[in-house]
């Protein structure tokens, strides 16, 4: 701690910060542009100017950048100082020279931070006399919009998109005061996290091209605390509707999980929710029809018939908990393949019965060392390839600091640093995007990645048995990473359910318990495949085999299927015929597929926007996220849908629950390792001062017009009756709790900047605490019980590939690929295989190969690529008309 | 009573004045050029919409009876593509007018817009837009923005120096 005396005032701050970021963590206000909490401060921009004075006699003073200069004990400065204030002022004025007169057409108008910087520190007019300066745009792709005249050269961009998240192909050009931001030529920007660049931006040079087709101001939105549904990481959103559709998801800061960022699939991947083909209207045997149909043939059917649930990984805990209930708990079926189900109940059996902790996205990006087994982390789990990328700066970063350089002095630590990197061990089928930043890169078959990580933790700790049969290199390999991962202070290993190898993971069990046997810091990540996968498997149920059996042996005739595809997780052969053999097929969901194209009866459920859920991502923390809008009375949660189905068919149980809150409760009585997630947010009867928190900012527009064509009476607004968010715009305009900050605003502060306002320190925990509950803790004193089943080697078969799955960022996930601009980054149908394998087949980049996997015929194009090893081959995971299962396993070639 | 037959006077005296009552509606009133009356989107001096769909006079509505949705033509032209005022709720305090960056939205003198039913007090873009430029001549707000549209490149713009060239390492 120490004193700092800011205009004589004294105040109690942390040290080892910037003079800037302890004025903002005070709650001052102090303009600045290149600095930015995640990335620290290079003083480019020079508008963060103040006084510092020498001591208490010291008038006069000297003019600092407040974020390149640190705290010292009895430090007195000054923010209010005429001259320091004249000085920014100036800075503005020449900033603005050649900023274009666009704020009418410009994205960023109303929620941008050079406005609200020029409006803190007074500069009205332009007095530079001459001409302006201008640029060509150039065409980044799908997601971003470029438009450099508007560019005040804080070079945050470039910060952000090549020194933080790896991107090669977005630069600085040119010199002087031509300085141009953008790729060395017209083309799609490669990296995953491209869309960040729209708030990292003070200004709108970058900005959303998805938001620019549907454009709306930001305080016209009615907006929502969201949780990404794309990915198990369970990033928080803000979700932002207009006239009925989702206009916009950016990043809803959460000091855990996601930071300051998320992934282009996050962000853009929400247009699903508008896509015209949505399900709008209940379908009863190929008719449209109305609610109290669709609920009384429900109710005939519930009692003339034998009903199985198939619940969905992409769905609530509450949906699933409710189709549990309707349909009895010995019919519901968890409607994922056998291999996920048995790998997500193995990833809960490892962190909750193992030692290691499993840590939050934060924590990873702190780790010193990391051991990644078996996923290419950029296309299954985005954000933690991210985190990874930081954490391999915290060595050297520990170095830098050894020599005094504090870590936000991000130019200093840079030059520093260099091109140093961490510990990071990677073991990947094939090469990865974070390989750049690897200390060690092993591309092997699933097992061999599990040999290797047995091999490692018998080094760590020889009560792991050790693994026969293996080449000096790979015991030098494997030498090497224990030494590694034993030398660090803060290890992760990290490996997931995308290598669909059971032993990989009980490998990387095996390194982090053998670990923590020595260091109690050790950390143990699981990515998982779906946004809810942990939370379904924590709530019980059959497998979706099980389901496929009760109706292939009659136990049942009928079946609800709830927000899932079935063809996506199981063989066609095998759901054609459960299909067929159903009575009544009912389907509940939000998106057409093609089991709902079989279905007798469909229900329109809400997608995440029209519903109030919560999900557990893969680090067992619960999350909730709300509503946006009221969709059509037809339009529900499916949880509501099955709730009214209960009720109408006379399920007493389901009649006592009225809304989110007492399905919730009942979750958390009956669901052990579910208990306590209604928590996590405050009741629905919580009010603020006696009010609302309200959806809609103070100046949203419309309200008296927006409806009026239809009829110029205006309706009532809807009643929230599962939230304390209300949604019209009033109510309290303070901080709301953490878990429901609809969105980031504080007076003169309309950009996302304004987070800083709700942060108890710039760049920490939110105040109050950072949202959503962690389910799981280990115990880590625990001893391990080691996974003794060390996997056999792997032998290439002549005529044979063993074929993985290989995951695509875009395209792998079944919602976000709809949405249209993530469509644009979805590859086609391929097979990945090695060029000697390639030769031995006769066969060239781009020829189709033939093969069979469990009896289902493919013909693929060929990759070549150098890194895969040899006899397997990959194919991308779940494209559109793919499966998501049934692999690994062998192909068998077919000659052409 | 004194006071009495002074009013009386006065009174008496008011039929040799000048009369105030306007025959409305056989006779008009002169209004002044800036009276705030009905609502009308204006087009620029090249008879191009002016209302690039910004939302500045929707959020300055006090009694929020604006809305409008924005959207862009091939070339980048920002337009509303539905623009609607409830003129049932509107107070005409010209705040709109105010608040508009490229002059398009004006009050202009005419109030004559009794309805019966109130429904058709709902006036769409169709009713608004009108073929001049109303009270503000000669303003082209695309003419002074840097933004690029159909007919004017980067650097085109008043007051602007042509595109910089990237590639060039002259000082």
């Amino acid at each position: 701690m120490a004193t700092l005396y800011i205009d004589n005032q004294p105040h109690e701050v942390t040290s080892g910060h910037n003079l800037l970021e302890v004025c903002l963590t005070l709650g001052l206000d102090l303009p600045y542009f290149c600095w930015h909490p995640a990335m620290g401060s290079v003083g480019a921009c020079r508008q963060c100017a103040i006084k510092v004075y020498k001591d208490e006699n010291d008038k006069k003073g000297r003019l600092v950048m407040s974020c390149m200069e640190p705290v010292t004990n009895n430090q007195r400065i000054s923010i209010t100082d005429a001259e320091a204030k004249e000085f920014r002022e100036q800075i503005i004025g020449w900033l603005m020279t050649n900023h274009p007169h666009d704020c009418a057409v410009c994205d960023e108008g109303g929620s941008c931070h050079l406005q609200d910087m020029t409006v803190m520190t007074g500069h009205t007019y332009r007095k530079f006399r001459y001409k302006k300066r201008t640029y060509k745009n150039q065409n980044l792709g799908p997601f971003v919009n470029h438009e450099m005249n508007r560019c005040i050269q804080c070079y945050r961009c470039v910060r952000f998109y090549k020194d933080y998240a790896g991107g090669k192909d977005l630069d600085v050009f040119a010199s002087k005061n031509k300085v141009y931001f953008g790729r060395h030529e017209d083309g799609t920007l490669e990296s995953e996290f491209s869309g960040n660049l729209a708030e990292v931006c003070p200004t709108g040079v970058f900005t959303d091209k998805t938001f620019k087709q549907h454009y709306t101001r930001k305080w016209d939105l009615t907006m929502a605390p969201s949780v990404c549904q794309h990915c198990s990481l369970g990033c928080n959103t803000i979700a932002g509707e207009r006239y009925g559709s989702i206009r916009m998801i950016t990043n809803r800061y959460h000091g855990e999980v996601n930071g300051y960022f998320i992934c282009d699939r996050g962000r853009f991947g929400y247009e699903f929710v508008n896509a015209p083909d949505r399900v709008r209207q209940p379908v009863m045997y190929g008719k449209t029809v109305g609610r109290d149909e669709i609920l009384n043939e429900i109710k005939k059917l519930l009692k003339e018939s034998k009903v199985i649930g198939i619940g969905s990984p992409r769905a609530s805990i509450q949906s699933n908990f409710a189709l549990k209930e309707l349909v009895g708990k010995n019919n519901f079926y968890h409607g994922v393949p056998e291999n996920e189900h048995d790998m997500a109940e193995l990833a809960i059996q490892i962190l909750k019965e193992g030692p290691v902790r499993t840590p939050s996205l934060k924590e990873v990006e702190n780790a010193d060392a990391v051991f990644i087994l078996g996923e290419d982390l950029t296309n299954s789990s985005p954000m933690l390839a991210l985190a990874v990328r930081q954490a391999a700066r915290v060595k050297p970063m520990a170095e830098a600091a050894q020599a005094k350089i504090p870590d936000w002095h991000d130019y200093a630590t840079r030059e520093f640093v260099q091109d140093k990197n961490g510990p990071l061990f990677s073991a990947t089928v094939h090469d990865t995007k974070l390989d750049d930043i690897a200390t060690e890169k092993y591309y092997a078959a699933p097992d061999e990645i599990a040999r290797l990580g047995f091999a490692v933790a018998h080094r760590i700790d020889p009560s792991v048995p050790d693994v026969n049969q293996y080449s000096e290199d790979l015991k030098k390999l494997a030498d090497r990473i224990a030494e590694g991962l034993k030398k660090a202070q803060r290890p992760v290993i990290i490996s997931g359910l995308s290598s669909e190898s059971v032993s990989v993971i009980k490998a990387a069990a095996n390194v982090a318990w053998a670990l923590n046997k020595t260091n109690k810091n050790t950390g143990l990540v699981l990515s998982l495949l779906e946004c809810n996968s942990l939370g379904l498997a924590m709530m019980g149920g059959g497998k979706l085999d099980g389901a496929f059996n009760a109706i292939f042996h009659s136990h049942a005739d009928t079946a609800i299927i709830m927000e899932n595809d079935l063809y996506r997780n199981g063989s066609t052969a095998t759901v054609d015929k459960f299909l067929k053999m159903c009575r009544q097929v009912i389907v509940l969901d939000h998106t057409p597929s093609p089991t709902m194209s079989k279905a007798h009866i469909i229900i329109p459920a809400g997608t995440f926007a029209e519903s109030d859920g919560t999900l557990v991502n893969n680090e067992g923390r619960a999350q909730r996220f709300f509503q946006v809008y009221e969709a059509t009375d037809v339009i529900q949660e499916s949880w509501r849908w099955l709730l009214n189905m209960g009720v109408n068919a006379g399920n007493e149980r389901m009649s006592q629950w009225k809304n989110f809150e007492d399905i919730t409760k009942a979750i958390s009585e009956e669901e052990p390792m579910l208990k306590g997630v209604e928590t996590i947010t405050p009741p629905a009867n919580y009010r603020i001062a006696g009010q609302r928190i309200p959806r809609e900012p103070h100046r949203y527009s419309g309200r008296t017009s927006m409806n009026a064509n239809i009829n110029v009476s205006e309706p009532k607004p809807p009643e929230d009756p599962d939230s304390s968010l209300s949604y019209t715009m009033e109510g309290y305009r303070g901080l709301a709790p953490s878990s429901m900050i609809p969105y980031f605003w504080s007076p003169g502060w309309n950009s996302v900047q304004s987070v800083n306002k709700y942060q108890e320190e710039v760049g920490g925990h939110l105040r109050g605490g950072d949202s959503g509950l962690r389910l799981i803790e280990a115990d880590t004193n625990k001893e391990p019980n080691y996974f003794m089943s060390v996997p056999e080697v792997f032998y290439p078969i002549a005529d044979r590939l063993w074929i993985v799955w290989t995951h695509h960022i875009y395209g792998s996930d079944e919602l976000s690929r709809k949405s249209a601009s993530v469509a644009q980054r979805v590859p086609k149908p391929y097979l990945l295989l090695n060029p000697s394998d390639a030769e031995q087949l006769k066969i060239a980049e781009g020829q189709p190969i033939s093969f069979e996997v469990e009896k289902h015929l493919y013909e693929l194009p060929v990759r070549i690529n150098k890194t895969m090893p040899q006899g397997v081959a990959a194919m991308p995971y779940a494209l559109e008309g793919m499966p998501a299962t049934g692999l690994p396993a062998w192909g068998f070639l077919k000659k052409t | 009573m004194l006071s009495i037959i002074h009013s009386m006077w006065l009174t008496f005296l008011h039929m040799f004045h000048k009369r105030e009552t306007i025959q409305y509606p056989e006779e008009k009133i002169k209004l002044p050029a800036r009276w705030r009356g009905r609502i009308v989107l204006t087009r620029d001096p090249d008879g191009g919409e002016r209302c690039v769909g910004c939302y500045l006079c929707a959020a300055a509505c006090p009694v929020d009876c604006i809305s409008l949705q924005a959207t862009e033509d091939e070339h980048g032209r920002r337009y509303p593509e539905f623009f609607r005022i409830n003129f049932s709720r509107c107070i005409f305090c010209g705040y709109c007018e105010e608040a508009c960056p490229t002059y398009a939205i004006q009050l202009i003198p005419d109030f004559e817009m009794g309805e019966f039913n109130r429904q058709n007090l709902v006036y769409e873009k169709k009713d608004l837009l009108v073929n001049g430029q109303g009270k503000y001549q000669g303003y082209n707000y695309y003419k002074v923005a840097g933004l690029a549209i159909g007919g004017k490149d980067k650097g085109q713009a008043e007051n602007e120096e042509p595109p910089v060239d990237v590639k060039s390492l002259l000082p």
